[in-house]
């Protein structure tokens, strides 16, 4: 398994980069995934990371883009502005939680 | 006398309750709700945009699969009231049930792509999901004299997440067969970002379109079909232009979980992976393209599914609890033209890899990969749906599995 130091940390990921372990992150390791794929976080992009992390926590499952928007009131076209070309990759590496599933 | 209530006797019902039909207590009874009297072979879709195709044994009447004993209600369901344990149909009829299963497959939604609908005089974007969609393709393909075809995937999951590429394998040997490949270009646009969900499928996929000069557009969300300009647009500004798209729409479960509120935001019902029981609610099962458990939406899946379930809902009827075995297996033959198909199995915890399944070598073009696919129609109607057993083997790549996926 890879390693990755991100914020100071040593912290585990897969072969993507995504963590591990979702009890690793932190805001300063979102902050520095997010400087990696070369997204600003402002506050609509905290508002999708932490909305990714909760509903991963209660439903043990990482939300795709539909969930999303249906869920932060955040439309498509600015959920794709926010975290270009593929948004639900991106939310979920960000907020620590895995690839979401809904691709297969 | 107790109640085994399936909604939907696409291919998952059907094998199902031909299963568990064998194999029932005398004090329970099957009772199967489908609103449609026909039952299509749907692998039979892909080819009837391409001509030569006997379309008439790709359909056969609803009654005639269902096995002697098994009651069918040729009625819409309204909704389900899990608390009640009844299912209420539009013909104002409530079924009471002791065990439910939901297998009411997917929804091809041309309402949730902008732009598809409402413009039927242009004649240049079709799909291939539904019997008119093809058909109406495979005058628009016989009339094309060059330019630029389109396939593209509007949304994942879809049913059969292969087919859109044989579409444009099967394409290239059309137009080559016709002398025209020279004028036609083909671009394949997927939300995804390689040519299939699994990687190492992905990479073989993407070697046999470099091949066949299929130009790929990776993780293009479509927003929009722009009519008037010919043209597919993504939420992030990138433009196709088309002479003849083919698209395949969103897909959602059926209205009735919406009414019911029992699905997620695409009304696919949340489902434990292993079991197939539905995670939020007690006595109600689901199975195939219904579930949203983390596999291909495919009729193999929907068969190894059938195993499984007919077996937990057995066991359910002699008040046992249900096996935790269900591994995610789905297996495809993808068209790949010239009368070649390459097989590709994989489950939850393998990834396709090279090797064998029976005769047929996996993860490459062969002749006897196409000529099984050929072979299956009639396997399909003659074994698999009456719940036959069917022994499929196991394949041996001798691979250690990969990480699971949950």
């Amino acid at each position: 398994m890879p390693t990755a130091t991100l914020a100071g940390r040593a912290v585990q990921t897969d072969n993507d980069g995504f963590l591990t372990d979702s009890n690793e992150w932190s805001e300063e390791i979102a902050q520095a995934i997010a400087n990696e794929v070369g997204v600003t976080l402002g506050d609509t992009h905290w508002k999708v990371v932490r909305f990714a992390r909760e509903d991963f926590r209660e439903r043990h499952e990482s939300p795709g883009p539909r969930r999303i928007t249906a869920e932060t009131g955040v439309s498509t076209k600015d959920l794709y502005a926010l975290f270009p070309k593929g948004p639900g990759k991106l939310v979920a590496k960000i907020a620590g939680v895995p690839k979401p599933k809904s691709c297969l | 006398m107790k109640r085994l209530l399936v909604l939907g006797a696409g291919t998952a019902g059907t094998i199902l309750v031909n299963r568990v039909q064998r194999v029932l207590p005398p004090d329970w009874e099957i009772v199967v709700v489908d609103p449609t009297e026909v039952h299509l072979y749907q692998p039979g879709l892909l080819f009837i945009p391409f001509g030569a195709h006997d379309e008439a044994a790709d359909v056969r009447l609803r009654a005639s699969t269902l096995r002697p004993g098994i009651r069918w209600i040729d009625a819409e369901v309204e909704v389900v009231e899990p608390n009640a344990r009844t299912v209420r149909l539009r013909d104002g009829q409530t079924l009471a049930y002791d065990l439910l299963v939901i297998a009411s497959g997917s929804r091809v939604r041309h309402d949730l792509v902008d732009g598809l609908l409402g413009h039927d005089e242009k004649q240049d974007v079709f799909d291939f999901y539904t019997l008119g969609g093809a058909q109406a393709l495979r005058h628009a393909l016989a009339k094309f004299r060059g330019g630029r075809l389109v396939v593209n995937v509007v949304e994942m999951p879809i049913k059969c997440p292969v087919a859109p590429l044989e579409f444009a394998f099967l394409a290239d040997a059309f137009f080559t067969e016709r002398g025209i490949r020279k004028d036609v270009e083909i671009v394949f646009a997927t939300p995804l970002d390689g040519a299939f969900t699994r990687p190492f499928a992905a990479k073989a996929l993407a070697h046999l379109l470099a091949e066949k000069n299929i130009e790929v557009e990776r993780e293009f969300a479509c927003s929009e079909i722009a009519r008037d300009e010919k043209e597919l647009r993504s939420y992030d500004e990138r433009k196709i232009p088309y002479d003849l798209l083919v698209t395949i729409p969103t897909h959602s479960g059926a209205a009735f979980i919406e009414r019911s509120g029992m699905g997620n935001e695409l009304a696919f019902v949340p489902t434990d992976p292993r079991t197939l029981a539905a995670k939020e609610h007690a006595n109600v099962f689901v199975i195939g393209d219904a579930t949203d458990v983390p596999t291909s939406k495919a009729g193999s899946v929907a068969h190894f599914e059938a195993e499984l379930l007919a077996e937990n809902l057995v066991r359910a009827m002699y008040g046992e609890a249900p096996l935790p075995t269900f591994d995610g297996r789905a297996n495809c033959f993808i068209e790949t033209g010239h009368e070649k198909a390459m097989l590709i199995d994989f489950d939850y915890d393998h990834e396709p890899l090279p090797g064998w399944l029976g005769p047929i070598p996996l993860m490459r073009e062969s002749r006897i990969a196409h000529l099984g696919k050929l072979a299956f129609r009639s396997l399909y109607w003659n074994a698999l749906l009456p719940g036959r057993p069917l022994p499929i083997p196991r394949r041996h790549t001798g691979d250690a599995p990969t990480a699971p996926v949950f």
